[in-house]
């Protein structure tokens, strides 16, 4: 059993026909983290007891030759700014340094549901604010590729894990690219499903209108398994949207024959790492051997998204983050005299230096005497860029676009520069300002056997297509 | 204050704006599903939602969208069709998510109206700005622990109340004027059923600002918030105090700084709580966690049909049904509870304006007396029902029913029962009368000739000296007829 290359069908078929217990498969990963996380830091806690408690279970069910749910045996892994109930939840920050959630995420308790064994909380930057893991305020993690390198951010951990072998599959989130460029750095798959498709209950909120929930695997029929046990209405998210969710996994594997794919030229401008680019136009004349029908198109708004995405984010986040404010959970200053200073020393000592930076970046955008200019304006590019997207759509089925200028880069290589640790963001930032569904796929390596990314989007709740397509590409060689 | 109130007025004129927020009585929370109770063990309704536990997320609750459309139609605003929820952020301890979700640039209903009687009697709408929906916060506790000299208790209970905020156009000219505006906007609530408006208890609470100007001129003076009015007498007596504070300050050349005042109604006065050198910056923008909320033209109409009749609609009514008076009708629909009772009993009654005025007279009197509710009163309206029926019938006389009043009170039991009790032994033979009324025919000559000269009123007299010779015992239905038929032999 490889347990860097195992599949959740895989390892559900090895519990199943009692091949390998889930216990036994449980305890291999949970070796493999003891193992090997001190040096990739993708885990920030461990839930071995839980673990192996509910591997047991699943192995009762499995004696009794009863069909198991779909996800039965499969160890897993969440993101730190999923609740997670009785578990130590983080967000990667000191404010929340020994807050234990009271409740699960409904993301967490659906795949609790279909089975899936929790091995722990991963490491992200600080409430998901990040592009490299460096800003969590415990520890940075290290690309399991090459440890010299970032795995991306903010959903770091997540990517890793799933690289390093320390789960099949793992739960991110998504604000601007966080779950597409950490998977792209990693050479990982990572799921962005359409805004509302995935319950945002229990996901700890940077930006409420960006956030999504998805998986990161290690092939595009898992992202599709997962995202059908996670994805569907939630009566305590009002942004959830009560759309069918179709049998993603049988999608995996249709032919694409006719599919219209369009190629936003804006996305393949300059600044676009030489090595990318070729190795998505080898995949693009792969999918015309296929039958596919390769157009150029345009999303004439693209080089606002960057601004208008750290005005968006940012005004939100501001508001976001004020619960945490040293009256409740674990960051109180002790020697405030007043309550006013109170919240500044707390907040002061709790948040990380990015994190300030965003708070104090989204507080002067909804000031008054700068709303209009900044934030309402930021909202009416928005609304430009969705319709870009709008148009584009009347005349393909999917766009593929790279997920990162360039491949992973070093630790400390951007850290004393935010704009351009920002910038890395340019290709994944739209499909959250506008909401639509979208991948990160393993695209080849480069010269240095670093892993390159490719990105599929698609029409609002149209996942179906873009896993389609997406298992086409990743099956082309 | 040495500036006399009469001297104000020809001075200077008042402008005075209210905003109450009043508490909807739903089962649950605005967005979540925790009871919506008064009272119970601090920190026990509560959830991750109003908690602001991370990661929780708002679900509008549909019976506040409900009540909140029932309170504006009633109040005659505009609903409209799309409004917007907004986050108006600020710290506070008792606020867990330093945010309160309300609504802002699109509020749920706007351009109302209330009707209230200026001084000179004529009528006037009082112009409503908007109504909007919003969450109460929780409650800080500086009073009342044993280490309250260095600690605040947060009691996270009324987090997620569903509130209204009504906010008034500053059209009120008087305290009167204000005192009445509230009383009609409590009225009105009460009747749609839609709060409790308790003040004690937080569910109506109201803050006034008021500015004053040179009579004649059009731009608005310098204005000024005043909070904790706890009751509607308070908001008059703080509105008659601030009005000649500052138009003493103003008569004295000064100026008025915009500020914050607290009423202190021990001393009547108010004092600076805060001054706006430092605006507060809410820093409001939509609320990405819910959607924009939706009122169709359809589901206003099927709220609308729910309404019931308002208070000045029933007044008006009873007054033309009844005959009653306008300060009758007033007492009697004070609220919905009693002005429905007191119709029941009025469709049994023989006569419904004698009802009317017993309740008015022989019932109101007592209550007031005693200091308690007609809600709380021993005699209820039936039982005073069954009081107007015997006068009207003849079988008591006034006396009597004003005794049985007054031992009902006293025995605390309800008129039906003191009447069985103390059912009067009447004298109804016939024969026993005729002999009381042939005295005193034979005693009063003269008024028998004034009676037969045409003077029929003396029958009164006739009437009144049989009682009292019967100690009140005599039937009068029967003292009525024979005394008729001797009078006119
Ligand atoms: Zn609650």
């Amino acid at each position: 059993m490889n347990l860097d290359l195992l599949t959740i069908e895989e390892a559900r078929g090895l519990v199943q026909s009692r091949e390998v217990s889930a216990t036994a498969l449980t305890e291999a990963h949970l070796a493999r983290i003891a193992e090997k996380d001190g040096e990739i830091g993708a885990f920030l806690t461990v839930t071995r007891e839980p673990a192996l408690a509910k591997a047991a279970a699943i192995d009762r069910l499995a004696e009794k030759g009863d069909p198991l749910p779909p996800l039965a045996g499969v160890p897993v892994a969440l993101k730190d700014v999923l609740m997670t109930r009785g578990v130590r939840t983080t967000a990667g920050s000191k404010f929340l340094d020994h807050f234990v959630a009271p409740y699960d995420a409904t993301a967490v308790s659906r795949l609790e549901a279909a089975g899936a064994i929790s091995l722990g909380k991963l490491n992200c930057d600080e409430f998901a604010m990040g592009s490299s893991n460096e800003n969590s305020a415990f520890k940075p993690v290290r690309n399991p590729r090459d440890t010299t390198r970032v795995p991306g951010g903010s959903s770091g951990g997540a990517a890793a894990a799933v690289a390093a072998g320390f789960a099949v599959a793992t739960l991110g989130s998504d604000t601007g690219g966080s779950i597409r460029q950490p998977a792209a750095f990693c050479g990982v798959v990572g799921m962005l499903p359409t805004y509302g498709r995935v319950s945002r209950y229990g996901l700890i909120a940077f930006a409420s209108s960006l956030d999504h929930v998805g998986p990161l695997t290690r092939t595009v029929k898992d992202a599709a398994l997962l995202l059908e046990v996670i994805a569907g209405r939630d009566a305590q998210d009002s942004t959830s949207a009560d759309v069918p969710v179709a049998a993603y996994s049988a999608e995996c594997g249709r032919d694409v024959k006719g599919l219209r794919i369009g190629i936003p030229r804006e996305y393949f401008a300059e600044g676009l790492d030489a090595e990318i680019r070729a190795a998505i136009e080898r995949k693009l004349d792969a999918l015309r051997g296929l039958g596919c029908e390769i157009v150029s198109v345009s999303l004439p708004h693209t080089e606002y998204a960057i601004p208008v995405y750290y005005i968006v984010a940012t005004a939100e986040a501001s508001a976001n983050l004020a619960r945490f404010d040293g009256v409740r959970y674990t960051s109180r200053a002790e020697h405030a005299k007043t309550l006013a200073e109170m919240y500044r020393l707390s907040r002061s000592e709790g948040f990380g230096a990015e994190v300030k930076r965003r708070i104090l970046l989204g507080t002067y955008v909804l000031s008054a005497g700068y709303y209009d200019a900044y934030y309402r304006k930021a909202q009416q590019v928005r609304t430009l860029l969705t319709r870009d997207f709008q148009n584009v759509f009347t005349n393909v089925d999917a766009v593929i676009t790279p997920v990162t200028p360039t491949a992973a880069f070093k630790l400390g290589e951007k850290t004393g520069d935010p704009m351009e640790m920002y910038l890395s963001d340019i290709y994944t930032v739209t499909a959250n300002l506008v909401g639509v569904p979208g991948i990160s796929l393993p695209c080849g390596t480069n010269k240095e056997g670093l892993p390159l990314g490719i990105q599929i989007l698609g029409k609002h709740f149209d996942e179906a297509t873009v896993l389609r397509l997406a298992h086409a590409v990743e099956q082309v060689k | 204050m040495a500036t006399a109130a009469n001297d104000v007025s020809t001075k200077y004129e008042a402008v005075i704006g209210l905003e109450v927020h009043v508490q909807l009585l739903t089962k649950t929370k605005i967005f979540c599903g925790c009871p919506n109770h008064f009272g119970s063990e601090p920190n026990s309704n509560v959830c991750p939602v109003c908690l602001g536990m991370p990661g929780a997320l708002p679900v509008l609750n549909q019976q506040a969208v409900e009540f909140a459309v029932k309170a504006s139609q009633a109040l005659n605003l505009v609903v409209n069709e799309t409004s917007i929820f907004a986050r108006k952020n600020y710290f506070y301890p008792d606020l867990p998510k330093g945010y309160q979700i309300s609504q802002f640039d699109k509020p749920l209903a706007e351009r109302g109206w209330i009707e209230v009687t200026t001084a000179e009697g004529a009528l006037k709408r009082i112009g409503i700005t908007r109504l909007h929906m919003e969450e109460d916060a929780g409650k800080s506790m500086h009073e009342g622990f044993a280490d309250s000299d260095a600690k605040t208790y947060v009691d996270l209970n009324r987090t997620g109340t569903p509130l209204a905020e009504i906010v008034s156009e500053p059209e009120i000219s008087t305290p009167d004027e204000a005192w009445q505006y509230l009383t009609k906007l409590r009225e009105i609530m009460l009747y749609t059923e839609v709060s409790d408006c308790n003040m004690e208890e937080g569910s109506l609470r109201c803050d006034a600002n008021v500015s004053l100007r040179p009579r004649g001129q059009k731009a608005l003076g310098t204005k000024v918030e005043v909070k904790n009015l706890n009751s509607f007498r308070f908001v008059k007596q703080a509105l008659e105090y601030e009005i000649e504070r500052q138009a003493e300050a103003l008569g004295e050349g000064g100026t008025i700084q915009q500020e914050t005042r607290l009423y202190n109604p021990g001393e009547g006065r108010t004092y600076t709580m805060r001054t706006k050198e430092r605006a507060h910056d809410y820093r409001y923008f939509p609320e990405p966690d819910l959607l924009p909320l939706i009122v169709t033209a359809e589901r206003q109409a099927a709220i609308r049909a729910t309404l019931p009749e308002l208070p000045e609609a029933k007044r008006a009514r009873l007054i033309a049904e009844y005959g009653l008076s306008a300060g009758d009708a007033a007492t009697l629909t004070a609220t919905r509870e009693r002005a429905d009772l007191f119709e029941t009993e009025a469709k049994l009654a023989k006569s419904p304006k004698r009802l009317a005025n017993i309740v008015l007279s022989e019932l109101q009197g007592r209550l007031k007396a005693a200091e308690i509710e007609l809600e709380d009163s021993p005699v209820t309206l039936a039982g005073a029902r069954l009081a107007a029926d015997l006068v009207e019938e003849g079988k008591i006389s006034s006396k009597i029913l004003k005794e049985l009043f007054d031992h009902a009170f006293e025995q605390k039991l309800d008129f039906p029962a003191i009447y069985e009790k103390e059912k009067p032994q009447q004298i109804t033979d016939s024969a026993e009368i005729e002999k009381m009324i042939d005295e005193v025919i034979a005693a009063s000559p003269k008024q028998v000739e004034q009676y037969k000269a045409g003077k029929t009123t003396m029958i009164g007299f006739f009437v009144g000296q049989i009682m009292k010779a019967s100690k009140g015992k005599a039937n009068p239905a029967v003292v009525n007829e024979i005394l008729v038929k001797k009078l006119s032999e």
